[in-house]
């Protein structure tokens, strides 16, 4: 098994451990957990192509990885903004509370 | 006899390793240094205990510790056995396992920033590329030891000294970081060894140490004020107000735990000052051409007991400072003179060689400073104060 | 594989199967901070420091502690009554099992020998400076829009609205 696709399998493992926690808690701060478990195994992924891959001198692996942090902080800023001004509307962060719109 | 001097820790590693046999240079080169480290700050963060107790005693008019040893100079030791025999108290409510985390937590971040400091003449641990960047991602971890310390003590005075404590520390590590980014600029470089070999170069026997520049001595000040905030210390002291919330977020703490976040709190503004003394005021270099002969770790370490004096007396002196009035300091002046600062040092570093350079941005700085500190920072409004209440 | 790899691999997964697995929310916060710090080490294994050093000053310094005081200011603290894991679980379970399966089996199967065999690279920051400035500046300049948009936003959003004119 070489270097690479031992980085890749734990990406896809990290992911899909993020996407399983985004998709089965009930708190709304536990979904924004996850979310951010799956940016950043998205980023190890990156790195690890760019560092295997065939030109490493022209930056663009970890370019890419770095515009993704800067864009996952913003992100979460704005996602925990949102949750607190819901749980002040609502006064609770429990996603199956909130189906106002169903049916 | 001169360079033997300078080098003598470096010569006594290579000796000491050369007893080892050949495969482990690397790793014993390493060991040995680290356990140089371990050996060294926490003697300097006794020497600073007693220089603080000594230093504000006397500012206060009383005489300090006298009685453990010749000036109380064995009354650090003193202290140490007392808070490894007190009693470990953890409150039955408490959250164990992040209550015995966070001094852990707090006491290896702080160590590992250390290990990109230059300390003399090819005396850095790790000469990293980013050094300074490895240095600042280790500052921004202390907060979280702080809020896990505030938050596992159950405690609602803890909380909300970690809360205030966090909030100030992350509002003051934006105008730290602004204030280094100035130097980088200049030297263009990240590595802190390129920054002090930069400095390291005289010119009428006076040193070119960017505290000596405009743009550099406004940087320092900012960056004075910014650490002065980070490690929590007077006037920023808020977060561990003695007078208002007992001792903060470690109020629940006892024993050999609170001296590991008491030590982390001086091994904190050691780190910090020597940071200040590597970008700002020349690292291991010598202040004038002539003092060469001095050993270069020498003039590190006075520098950076300098610091922590001037630390001691600005505790001694001004008062506690409200939490509302520090981050409007921090968000309304800190932060939009360091962005001012870093073009001023772009001005400086296009303008020719010469007087005019001085002149003109010297003159952009005190014109700044007067404006945003006369009008920004004053209040207007003399009326009845307002109250928003906590809901 | 080296030692050392697996050793910061299983902890970077146990950090985040801890951060979805614990009742209490704030623990989740804090093993998310050890996964966020598995992955910086990570990234220093593959020679990328600058990288990984900006993972731990972003997201440890300011993500968790974002994440943590929404946790404080939204009093979730306790653990609910009503149980943690919301009613359709298993589906979710489901699909994540069936993601990795997919991602698994793509991975193993494309990379039975290395592509290229290429030297460490040695990146300085001056040639990141150097890219971010010439071939990546629109990037930039469209990510400083992003965050200060983000800023304002959030700070908006979460601001206590003005009371209703009486």
């Amino acid at each position: 098994m070489n270097p690479l696709t031992a980085y890749l399998l734990v990406a896809a493992l990290l992911f899909a451990i993020g996407l399983a926690g985004a998709l089965t808690r009930r708190n709304a701060i536990l979904v924004l957990i996850g979310i951010e478990l799956m940016l950043n195994a998205a980023n190890l992924n990156l790195i690890a192509f760019w560092r295997y891959g065939p030109h490493p001198e022209a930056l663009t692996g970890m370019m890419f990885a770095i515009f993704s942090i800067a864009v996952a902080a913003a992100e979460a800023a704005v996602g925990l903004g949102l949750v607190i001004s819901i749980h002040r509307h609502a006064k609770t962060t429990d996603l199956d509370a909130m189906n106002r719109m169903k049916g | 006899m001169i360079e033997n001097a300078d080098q003598i820790f470096v010569l006594l590693k290579h000796w000491i390793v050369a007893f080892l046999p050949a495969g482990f240079e690397g790793v014993a080169g390493v060991l040995i240094s680290v356990i140089a480290i371990i050996a060294v700050f926490p003697t300097l963060f006794a020497f600073a205990v007693w220089m603080e107790r000594k230093g504000l005693a006397r500012m206060q008019n009383r005489i300090g510790p006298n009685r453990a040893g010749p000036l109380g100079l064995l009354q650090p030791i003193a202290d140490g056995i007392k808070s490894l025999t007190k009693e470990d108290i953890v409150p039955l409510r408490a959250d164990a396992v992040v209550h015995f985390l966070a001094p852990v937590v707090l006491v290896v971040v702080v160590f590992m920033g250390i290990a990109v400091l230059p300390m003399g003449r090819n005396m850095t641990l790790v000469h990293m590329d980013s050094g300074l960047l490895f240095f600042f991602a280790m500052g921004a971890s202390t907060e979280l030891s702080v809020f896990m310390a505030g938050w596992s003590s159950r405690n609602k005075y803890s909380l909300l000294g970690a809360i205030r404590g966090v909030a100030q520390m992350i509002s003051y590590e934006v105008p730290l970081l602004m204030s280094s980014v100035a130097v980088v600029m200049i030297t263009g470089s990240l590595s802190l060894d390129k920054i002090v070999a930069a400095q390291n170069q005289y010119t009428w026997g006076l040193p070119h140490w960017y505290i000596f520049t405009p743009w550099g001595l406004a940087a320092f000040l900012m960056y004075a004020t910014a650490a002065t905030a980070e490690t929590n210390r007077s006037p920023f002291d808020l977060p561990e107000g003695e007078s208002e919330l007992v001792a903060g977020y470690f109020t629940e703490y006892s024993g050999f735990k609170f001296a590991l976040f008491f030590l982390g709190e001086y091994v904190g503004m050691l780190s910090i000052s020597g940071l200040g003394t590597t970008l700002f005021l020349g690292g291991w270099s010598a202040p004038f051409a002539v003092f060469g002969w001095v050993p270069s770790w020498f003039w590190f370490f006075a520098k950076v007991l300098m610091s922590i004096a001037v630390f001691i007396w600005i505790r001694g002196t001004l008062p506690r400072l409200r939490q509302d009035q520090l981050m409007n300091f921090a968000w309304k002046f800190v932060l939009p003179f360091t962005l001012l600062d870093l073009m001023v040092a772009a001005l400086w570093r296009f303008m020719n060689d010469g007087w005019a350079r001085w002149v003109v941005c010297s003159a952009i700085l005190l014109l700044a400073y007067a404006l945003m500190g006369g009008v920004g920072m004053s209040r207007k409004h003399f009326g009845l104060r307002k109250y928003r209440y906590a809901e | 594989m080296s030692f050392v790899f697996f050793l910061i691999a299983a902890l970077t997964l146990v950090g985040g199967l801890a951060a979805i697995l614990l009742k209490n929310t704030v623990h989740c916060a804090l093993a998310l901070t050890v996964a966020f710090a598995g992955l910086a080490v990570m990234f220093l294994e593959l020679d990328a420091q600058f990288a990984g050093f900006a993972q731990i000053l972003v997201y440890i310094g300011a993500v968790a502690i974002l994440v943590v005081f929404a946790i404080l200011l939204t009093r979730n603290a306790e653990t609910p009554k009503d149980g943690i894991y919301s009613r359709n679980w298993f589906a979710g379970l489901v699909i994540a099992a069936g993601v990795f399966a997919v991602l698994g089996w793509a991975v193993v199967h494309s990379t039975r020998v290395l592509p290229h065999e290429t030297a460490t690279p040695t990146v300085m920051v001056l040639d990141i400076g150097n890219a971010l400035i010439g071939r990546y500046v629109l990037p930039l300049e469209i990510v400083a829009l992003l965050l200060t948009a983000a800023l304002i936003g959030a700070v908006i959003v979460a601001m206590h609205e003005k009371e209703a004119a009486k």
